[in-house]
């Protein structure tokens, strides 16, 4: 009889125990932190990303369900057979729930192409390609930061109502930088702009001068540099020595960020103007987050926008499977799109059934040394670029998922 | 020789074996640059060539086989002979206008063209630019072989690269090989021993590209995906560190190396900003060390302790 009964017991408390985790495989939430830890894009995600994604984990409280949450991390060296060969080794052998971050859109585009057919979450902040919610979208991706679309398509607009209504472009000459250029320019000349001339740079280039002088002599109010990473960084620095801001022209990277500016300095980089999509020291709630990553990273640095998407992203995926239940990777998305994203991110971001996180973009001007008061003093803050306006319209972005959802 | 017929047999049986031990992407990405190092070795170390544009024939088939897959539906035995075809093209050129010059002047003609190849990829629409060619079909290779299945998939390319590596071995242990070796220790005495060096030469650098195009259309299978990073030069870079690191003019020893790197790189990957500089480190330490690289150091270890 007693043993009958301990039997019972055992088996009932075997079934609770089961039905109270059984929706988190393998009883653990794994998420895995893939971008570049060495190159060009270390200083803009790299390790930060990796302390951003453990801060989100941390504060939630490290469990969810009662199942405990695991960070790892790897280096993919801007290569995507590397990142698609960690990217199937995490999923295959260590049943990872979540892969984040990932800059590169090479790479990127071959994680999502990875996590599309394998069903697994991938959250990117870092990688710019509005591919991922264009054509390449998929129903278990969320792009959380920025894109390509929104950082043209946000200083075309914002700048050309700043009265900034005459451009003059210089384009790396290649795919990406006539994109952006294009983009750039529809945004201009909605807003009532007037695009007057653009100039072709061969990609990559270390002389600006000939382009410089011809943006210079165009007369335009706007330079806009459709271009990236060193590209921007010698662009600026010449722009600098011809004194184009001191002139009165503006001068807009399209693509730059926080950690462009820290290592051009303000001397050089003062009186840029550029779209981002968070800044450290925009409210409370972000220079508190600012400070407490900044600590946990040893002192001297503040987070760029990409990382704080990681937190903001990784910490709204908690929240998610909290609600859901499971950590199935579509149910999560699914519930992810339901529920608003607040934080110290934005306030009132939705995500669209296209994966696109819809949020405030700003748009900002570079202060100069005399106007930065304490150290990563670098932004004011011109315009607030609502999200509707920043982000590419859902049905011009050609996914897939919209049309299966417009036609519920 | 018996021993050495046990030895293959055990590699064999390893290599057949290892998909249930090891991860099998994993293994099939270090077959490709196996194979890749393999076809570079027998033009460095066999005919004492050293190419630094390599990678534009293993980046440049990869884009072929990736494009003529994608956009034309080709099946994967079509999408390789394309790309193999088009790297034995490319090789042609390149070693007609190569191999007029020697060491130095050699090495810079490869790296221009190949230069020229990777500035041609950045511009061409059809490889993406910066994108890529992404979500390449693997199909079914002769309509039979379901390649999406990874172990179907594992045998295709440890097929592919047995195929390739026994190519190689077959022509360095031919009349032709001898030649080469005889061209790679002294040049002017073949010339005057009767042989037409160039023609030699121009059809090792051939049969290299060919090879290093097959390991690159492979490659594409694998992963699914074109990108600029495999005709970079840095990828030429690559394939000369795995050809030094595991051993020069050695038959194995590119195989080995290409195990190391792609070792490194991966399963390193984890710990974060020290990939490269471990690869730098190990680099400087072979050089110094170790000249005959790996497998080399260890055959001479071999040979000394069997004249004892």
């Amino acid at each position: 009889m007693t043993l009958k009964w301990t039997l019972t017991f055992a088996a009932a408390a075997l079934l609770a125990a089961g039905t109270a985790q059984a929706q988190i495989s393998d009883n653990v939430v794994k998420i895995g932190v893939l971008n570049d830890q060495s190159g060009a894009y270390s200083d803009l995600a790299g390790q930060g990303s990796v302390v951003a994604a453990q801060m989100a984990i941390d504060d939630f409280g490290g469990k969810v369900h009662g199942a405990p949450i695991q960070l790892l991390s790897a280096d993919h060296q801007n290569k995507p057979d590397v990142g698609a060969n960690i990217a199937n080794r995490w999923i295959d052998v260590d049943h990872v729930d979540a892969i984040v971050d990932v800059p590169t859109s090479s790479v990127a585009l071959a994680i999502q192409e990875i996590t599309k057919n394998k069903d697994v979450v991938h959250l990117n902040s870092t990688a710019g390609s509005s591919d991922l919610t264009g054509k390449a979208c998929s129903p278990t991706m969320v792009h959380w930061t920025y894109d390509t679309y929104a950082q043209a398509h946000g200083t075309g607009t914002a700048l050309t109502k700043q009265g900034g209504d005459t451009w003059f472009f210089i384009t790396a000459d290649y795919a990406f930088g006539h994109a952006l250029e294009h983009d750039t320019g529809e945004a201009v000349k909605e807003a009532g702009g007037k695009v007057l001339g653009s100039v072709n740079a061969p990609f990559p280039n270390t002389d600006f001068s000939s382009f410089l002088l011809q943006a210079q002599g165009s007369g335009a109010k706007v330079i806009g540099l459709a271009n990236a990473g060193t590209d921007t960084i010698n662009a600026i620095k010449q722009a600098h020595e011809f004194g184009i801001t001191q002139g009165g022209q503006k001068l807009t990277g399209l693509l730059t960020f926080i950690s462009d500016v820290h290592s051009l300095g303000l001397e050089t980089a003062q009186g840029l103007v550029l779209t981002d999509a968070w800044y450290w020291d925009h409210d409370d709630a972000s220079r508190a987050w600012a400070k407490r990553w900044s600590q946990k990273m040893g002192g001297g640095r503040m987070p760029t926008s990409v990382q704080a998407g990681v937190y903001s992203a990784v910490m709204h995926y908690l929240k998610a499977i909290d609600k859901a239940g499971t950590d199935e990777a579509k149910k999560v998305v699914e519930t992810m799109k339901s529920m608003p994203v607040n934080d110290m991110f934005t306030k009132n971001g939705h995500i669209r059934a296209d994966g696109r996180m819809v949020h405030d973009m700003y748009l900002v001007q570079v202060k100069t040394p005399a106007e930065s008061k304490y150290p990563w003093d670098y932004f004011k803050i011109l315009r607030t670029i609502p999200g509707d306006e920043a982000f590419r319209p859902m049905d011009k972005g050609g996914c897939p998922l919209v049309q299966a959802s417009a036609g519920k | 020789m018996l021993q050495r017929r046990i030895w293959g047999t055990v590699l064999v049986a390893a290599a057949l074996a290892a998909p249930y031990a090891v991860y099998p992407v994993f293994l099939m990405k270090a077959l490709c640059f196996g194979l890749f190092a393999v076809a570079f070795n027998l033009l460095l170390g066999y005919t004492g060539l050293l190419s630094f544009g390599h990678a534009a024939f293993f980046g440049f088939a990869a884009y072929v086989t990736g494009h003529a897959m994608k956009e034309w539906g080709a099946t994967p035995e079509l999408g390789i002979l394309a790309g193999v075809a088009v790297a034995a093209a490319m090789g042609l050129v390149f070693g007609v206008l190569a191999i007029r010059r020697l060491g130095i002047y050699f090495a810079m003609v490869t790296l221009a063209l190949a230069q020229m190849v990777y500035f041609f990829c950045v511009q061409a629409p059809f490889t993406h630019g910066e994108d890529g060619i992404q979500a390449i079909p693997r199909g079914k290779l002769f309509g039979l072989l379901p390649l999406d299945d990874m172990y179907v998939l594992y045998y295709v390319v440890l097929a592919v690269f047995g195929i390739g590596v026994w190519i190689v071995w077959r022509a360095i242990h031919s009349p032709f090989g001898q030649v080469l070796a005889a061209i790679r220790e002294n040049e002017p005495r073949a010339i005057s021993l009767g042989y037409r060096t160039e023609r030699f030469k121009l059809a090792a650098f051939v049969l290299s590209a060919t090879l290093a195009g097959l390991a690159g259309s492979v490659k594409t299978l694998v992963f699914q995906l074109a990108s600029l990073t495999d005709v970079q030069w840095h990828t030429s870079g690559e394939v000369v560190l795995m050809t030094l690191l595991g051993g020069m003019g050695t038959a194995l020893g590119p195989v080995v190396g290409a195990f190391v790197v792609t070792t490194i790189e991966n399963y390193l990957a984890d710990i974060g900003a020290w990939v490269t500089i471990i690869q730098g480190v190990i680099f400087v330490l072979v050089v110094t060390l170790f000249r005959r690289g790996i497998v080399g150091e260890a055959l001479a270890f071999i040979e000394r302790s069997r004249r004892r």
